[in-house]
């Protein structure tokens, strides 16, 4: 018996972006129903290595990044659970003058950012955190970023959209999109059609398939970083580590258990992906030179997941240029945790009031076009319910 | 054969005819015999492997298998050795619980 | 032999330890990878070289199959690689990942036969954690592994053969054996008879531990379940219910557990297909009736592919090799088909006897709905039953992967090999799904812990991946 439905938006993708879209869409007042084929959190936005951090972003993204900063610090009040949400502060290590050097030139372009940036010295390092090795002669800290339980916190915004009156259909594949002219609808195996005049494509890193669908056709690439998980250790990492120039990073759990991601493993098939024997042993060597304590320690899981990057790893976050009603939010080159949540709020913004308030023009799909838009850009008003 | 002194959770039945080994436990000396395992070693004259750490419950391991990982034991240079799959070696200086401040 | 044949077996039980026999004497040389110092897997495992029980002693009315297995594998060493003291702890690409003495390195095959054993099924009761509880496989491994007894007053609790095993073994080494604490009824066991009939040798030999038992003096119970411990810190009692009402017997030390589960990790990072299986309540890898798996080249024989007993193991193993000798051309099928009939249908004659022993020794229906929320699932994180029922309450999930990430249940060092059984059960029962339908815990790498000081033993280091 397949059940027919129409809203006013419709959203492909229950990561974080869709979810928080579908709840900032709520909170507007537009009737929203949000499809997800497997469980909402259950990709990139649940299996991440859970940084929320601005510090190292292009500077482009940094607007967004502040804004998502402003909503982190209020996330219990947007969606009921703190997700083991700290402001840990985030240090971004150099192992090299040149390394010191890029650090320093990030510190000096962001400055208006309002990140807070304190560039340390080696004597500094050792002092405020001795359990950190040798090869580290500098860094970068953020004292405001930090991190959080991507396992907690994705599917929460779900729930929290749901609280709110979104239509979250889970295990709800969809087999074909297709547009009128004026409204959009989807069709998932005989269960359900639904239509509506407004589509998000907050797909991840399947969302090229949805944006070719649509004569959008974007470079992406799908690539799939490895997290690993040591067993519950005494506290001693006070702060989210990353390295500039890669690496590793790292952050310890409130349980204890480090959280280490790093290297790249490789797909199974166009859903999973798993850590390869190589980057298992660059990831465990690369730890016990960056923090020798955790030579005693222990591996007990290893996983990978599958992110979507464009060559330039900036996302796709604006409208379509051949769709009305079409927006796309994708792309995050691994690094969508941290600014999801107001990504989420910009694509509702997009359907409001075809603007957003924070600069994204950086993230338009038309960087990819090779033909002018057939259409003018801007979408038909949409009408609250 | 009657355990020494020190009582223990595990109860000696026979194979009680092996050289013996010295090694370390908190602090204190003690005795067990070639082809203990840490285990074997330390329970048959003490009542405990580990603290967890989720709940800081005292725990003796389980499965004796290499499966539950629940004996997973500390050296005193800060290794650590699964202790139902670790044969005791001469030397071992194994802790079962934290430091207390006489110790330290 | 081609050159390009390299079987490997990962397990040196009963079954792997047949499997290898059966290559070795068609000419091939496998490698055989064994976790353990010493061959025999579990069943048949050899205490350290300075222990001086007979085989006896140390395997009772199991003597002379332990023999014929151990005695085996002695002449089988030099025409295969055996690798003791390693753990496979990945697979990845055509090989192996090994750890033996803080070392790793690859083992390539071409064909694997997977016999990688089975532990015990852990049903929690209240006090499950405290120092002086251990499995029934564990209070074995005390026994036969170091001549010790778990404590010096023992009860054992749960259900299935091992129960009666263990602590006729105990008895008669020695121990104080307080109560064994069956869950099953003699209405079970008795209902069970007709299929038990298909081994009868096995069966007359559980009827004699009962019987040996009783006529020992010690107190036999069935149909009892199990309260919890008694003792602050460690175990002063067992505390059961039956018919008659609420007991206590005084101990120091439990053995407990309700048969066995699989070791299915590798099965499932070698991506074998798994299937629910009614009688085991669990997911297993499928297999034809040879012991092939889904996975080209991967064979699967003896506990880890399913329940099936020690003898039916070594069968099964065997079968495998020759499955395996068929489909590399090592073997013409004809010239092995009598053989491989045999097995099988001394394998079809195991299934009816463990449907038998699944009647006899019931998986307890109501274990789930009875445990109450301060009960601990998973051992490893601290995860209560009414943690695990809460977050359902809170957020409908159905999905054991889900429940996974919202409550750590499975997060811990065993990796959900102490507590999978027990969280599933709990998360069907109040979600009112089907047990089957709640999914599975994934294996992935590392399948046990593995150090962070672990070095390469095989050079060179590889070209820096781009990140």
């Amino acid at each position: 018996m397949t059940e027919h439905c129409a809203c006013d938006v419709a959203i492909l993708g229950g990561g974080i972006v869709g979810a928080s879209a579908a709840l900032a869409l709520r909170r507007m007042g537009f009737s929203v129903t949000l499809l997800e084929r497997d469980l909402c959190g259950s990709r990139s936005s649940g299996v991440n290595y859970g940084g929320v951090r601005r510090q190292g972003r292009p500077l482009t993204q940094l607007p967004l990044a502040q804004r998502a900063h402003g909503i982190w610090t209020r996330l219990t009040e947007l969606i009921g659970i703190d997700g083991e949400y700290v402001q840990s502060g985030h240090l971004k290590l150099a192992r090299s003058p040149s390394d010191l050097a890029a650090l320093g030139a990030y510190f000096e372009a962001s400055a208006g950012f309002g990140m807070d940036l304190q560039m340390l010295d080696a004597k500094a390092l050792r002092q405020r955190f001795p359990w950190l090795g040798e090869s580290a002669i500098g860094g970068s800290l953020c004292p405001q970023d930090g991190h959080a339980n991507p396992r907690l916190v994705s599917p929460a915004f779900a729930k929290a959209a749901a609280a709110m009156g979104a239509d979250i259909r889970e295990q709800m594949p969809v087999d074909e999109v297709a547009h009128d002219g004026k409204h959009f609808t989807l069709t998932c195996s005989q269960r359900l059609v639904l239509r509506a005049p407004y589509l998000l494509n907050c797909a991840g890193a399947w969302a090229g398939h949805i944006a070719a669908r649509f004569n959008e056709v974007v470079p992406m690439v799908s690539s799939h970083p490895v997290m690993a998980v040591t067993e519950p250790l005494p506290m001693f990492m006070t702060l989210s580590l990353g390295v500039e120039g890669g690496g590793i990073y790292a952050r310890q759990a409130p349980r204890g258990n480090c959280v280490i991601g790093g290297s790249q493993g490789y797909a199974l098939d166009d859903q999973r992906a798993r850590p390869s024997r190589e980057a298992i042993a660059l990831v465990l060597e690369r730890t016990v030179e960056l923090m020798p304590e955790l030579r005693h320690a222990h591996l007990i899981r290893t996983w990978s997941g599958t992110e979507g990057y464009l060559p330039d790893r900036e996302p796709v976050i604006g409208l379509s240029r051949t769709t009305p009603g079409l927006i796309h939010g994708f792309g995050f080159a691994g690094a969508g945790f941290q600014i999801g949540p107001a990504v989420g709020e910009v694509l509702a913004e997009l359907v409001r009031d075809g603007a957003s308030t924070t600069p994204i023009s950086p993230f338009s799909i038309a960087r990819f076009a090779t033909a002018p838009p057939v259409f003018s850009s801007v979408p038909p008003s949409a009408t609250s319910t | 054969m009657k355990n020494a002194a020190t009582q223990g959770q595990f109860r000696r039945l026979s194979e009680t005819g092996r050289d013996r080994v010295s090694f370390t436990l908190d602090g204190q000396l003690r005795e067990a015999l070639v082809g203990d395992t840490v285990m074997t070693a330390v329970l048959s004259q003490a009542w405990q492997l580990r603290v967890s750490e989720p709940g800081g419950d005292k725990r003796a391991g389980f499965c004796l298998m290499g499966a539950c990982q629940d004996c997973w034991m500390l050296t005193e240079s800060g290794e650590r050795l699964r202790a139902c799959t670790t044969f005791i070696v001469p030397g071992m200086r194994l802790r079962s619980k934290p430091k207390t401040p006489d110790e330290a | 032999m081609r050159p390009d044949l390299q079987p490997v077996i990962v397990g040196a039980g009963p079954a792997g330890i047949r499997a290898a026999e059966t290559l070795v004497r068609h000419g091939l040389k496998p490698v055989v990878i064994d976790e353990a110092p010493r061959w025999g897997g579990q069943i048949y495992r050899q205490p350290p070289a300075q222990f001086q029980r007979t085989r006896q002693t140390l395997y009772g009315l199991d003597a002379k199959a332990a023999a014929a297995v151990l005695d085996t594998m002695t002449t089988l060493l030099p025409h295969i690689r055996y690798r003791n003291d390693t753990l496979v702890w990945n697979a990845e690409g055509g090989q192996l990942d090994l750890l033996h003495q803080g070392q790793t390195s690859t083992q390539p095959y071409s064909h694997l036969i997977l016999c990688t054993g089975a532990t015990d099924r852990v049903l929690p009761f209240p006090g499950w954690t405290t120092p002086g509880v251990f499995t029934l496989g564990g209070a074995q491994v005390a026994l036969k592994y170091q001549g010790c007894a778990i404590g010096s007053r023992v009860v054992f609790v749960g259900t299935g053969p091992l129960l009666y095993l263990i602590a006729y073994q105990y008895a008669k080494a020695g121990a104080k054996v307080g109560a064994v604490l069956d869950t099953a009824t003699l209405r079970d066991q008795i209902a069970a008879l007709p299929d038990l009939l298909a081994a009868p040798g096995l069966l007359a030999r559980g009827m004699y531990y009962v019987t040996w038992l009783r006529a020992h003096g010690v107190p036999l119970h069935g149909g009892i379940q199990a309260l919890g411990t008694v003792g602050d810190g460690r175990v002063d009692a067992m505390r059961w219910r039956d018919s008659l009402g609420e007991h206590e017997v005084a101990c120091d030390a439990i053995g407990f557990g309700h048969a066995l589960r699989s070791e299915t990790q590798l099965a499932d990072i070698l991506g074998c297909r798994f299937e629910f299986n009614v009688q085991q309540r669990a997911w297993l890898p499928v297999h034809d009736d040879a012991g092939r798996a889904s996975v080209p080249g991967v064979y699967l024989a003896g506990d880890g592919a399913g329940i099936m007993g020690a003898q039916a193991a070594e069968w099964a193993g065997e079968r495998a090799a020759l499955a395996l000798l068929a489909d590399t051309g090592q073997a013409s099928a004809p010239a092995l088909r009598t053989r491989a009939n045999k097995l099988e249908r001394a394998l079809g004659r195991t299934q009816r006897f463990r449907g038998g022993l699944e009647r006899a020794f019931p998986f307890p229906p109501t274990w789930a709905k009875q445990a109450s929320d301060s009960l601990v699932v998973c051992r490893c994180e601290g995860v209560t039953a009414g943690d695990l029922r809460a977050s359902v309450a809170a957020t409908g999930t159905t999905d054991i992967n889900r429940l996974k990430a919202l409550t750590r249940v499975g997060m811990g060092r065993c990796q959900g090999r102490m507590c999978g059984v027990a969280a599933c059960e709990i998360l069907a029962q109040c979600s009112g799904q089907p047990l089957q339908a709640v999914g599975r815990l994934r294996g992935q790498a590392p399948v046990k812990p593995i150090p962070f000081a672990m070095t390469c033993a095989t050079s060179p280091s590889k070209p820096e991946a781009s990140t």
